[in-house]
């Protein structure tokens, strides 16, 4: 059987995590292709609605990175976000998704080695709990519709 | 505004099972303000349903649509041209709102998602508490504007009880005694003397006591 590749997906804010992703390139630190990334203009732009439509599409993990504590550019769309993400966690595991498949993490815009070692740990955490289980239905819809 | 909260997944997806087409409604009134049914919230419920028949192996058709108001026929109306394509409904709004769809498409199943809660005010971002319970008879010009009977836990008219200390309710160290809200607030008004009135016992035929109320506004009803 192939092996597994996760699909994760990465809402990353501009003055942080982007930036340290941008640094972790600098600096030639791997990490996992898996990692999706999607820039924000602060982590608080990220919705309950964004997250839950990455897993309905077919993302088996999702992480917002947003700065850290006291640091929002926007005073507290980082904080904000956090409980958005706690509550997505519930919702995922009422529904059988999960909630360890979301998680929340904070960095600043020079980390480039956490953000490196947060999409490498995120995606074998992932790769850990295998496919998003939505995932089997979405591939007989697309096997349907192909027929 | 009337405040309510989303039901359990599990009883949502246990009422909307049996059916593949689901028609599932928001209103834009006071749960769109109180976060428990309004667009965002249709689209959240219909997100994880959908998610949750998929893990099932099973997909589902769900038409998101949200009114202006659920609880008038006039808009209730606009549903009309969804109907025909949905086996049930499901709706966010309070129970009135579940009410008027089911008055009006008799042949439809209707399934609340949420819990109506009560008539209150946001006290801050995320937080709402009870206010009013509509007891069909306002006292609140005697009480410094501050509601004994939706507040008190006991609806008392004349004063605490023995149970309130430090300003709390004894049910709770959370709850504040409405009865020292009052006073506070009388005496800050200089209207101390109101605290000496007597209330008598009120007639609760204009709340529920009297069954279920209807209000006729004769220049208006036709």
């Amino acid at each position: 059987m192939e092996q597994f590749e996760p699909v994760v997906v990465a809402f990353c804010c501009h003055y942080c995590a982007y930036t340290a992703a941008d640094m972790a390139g600098s600096k030639r630190l791997a990490y996992p292709a898996n990692v999706n990334i999607v820039r924000v203009p602060c982590s608080g732009k990220v919705d309950a609605i964004h997250l839950m439509k990455a897993f309905e599409k077919g993302a088996d993990g999702v992480y917002v990175a947003g700065c850290l504590e006291g640091d929002c550019h926007f005073k507290n769309g980082n904080t904000q976000v956090a409980r958005r993400v706690a509550y997505v966690k519930r919702l995922l595991d009422e529904i059988g998704i999960g909630g360890k498949r979301l998680e929340m993490f904070y960095m600043s815009a020079g980390m480039g080695e956490r953000f490196a070692r947060i999409a490498t740990e995120m995606t074998e955490k992932i790769r850990d709990l295998g496919p998003n289980p939505v995932k089997s239905a979405l591939n007989k819809k697309k096997g349907k519709a192909v027929a | 505004m009337i405040t309510a909260e989303r039901k359990p997944l599990e009883e949502i997806i246990a009422s909307v099972k049996p059916f593949q087409r689901i028609l599932l409604v928001g209103c834009n009134e006071c749960v769109t303000v109180c976060a428990a049914g309004g667009r965002k919230e249709v689209g959240l419920l219909a997100s994880a349903l959908q998610m949750h028949f998929m893990t099932e192996g099973k997909t589902i058709d769900i038409k998101e649509i949200t009114l202006e108001r659920q609880c008038d026929p006039e808009y209730v109306e606009e549903l009309n041209v969804h109907m025909d394509q949905a086996d049930a409904v499901l709706s966010m709004a309070c129970g009135c709102g579940v009410q008027e769809i089911a008055r009006r498409y008799r042949e439809k199943p209707v399934f609340p998602a949420v819990n109506t809660k009560f008539m209150g005010a946001s006290e801050r971002q995320g937080v709402w508490a009870e206010r009013c319970q509509g007891c069909g008879d306002c006292l609140l010009g005697l009480t410094g504007g501050i509601c004994p009977i939706a507040r008190c836990s006991k609806r008392l008219l004349n004063g605490p009880c023995g149970g309130s200390t430090t300003g709390k309710c004894e049910i709770s160290p959370e709850v504040d005694c409405v009865w020292q809200l009052i006073w506070d607030r009388l005496k800050a008004l200089g209207m101390q003397d109101r605290y000496e009135d007597i209330t008598p016992a009120k007639n609760w035929q204009t709340g529920r006591g009297g069954g279920p109320r209807k209000i006729i506004r004769e220049d208006l009803a036709e």
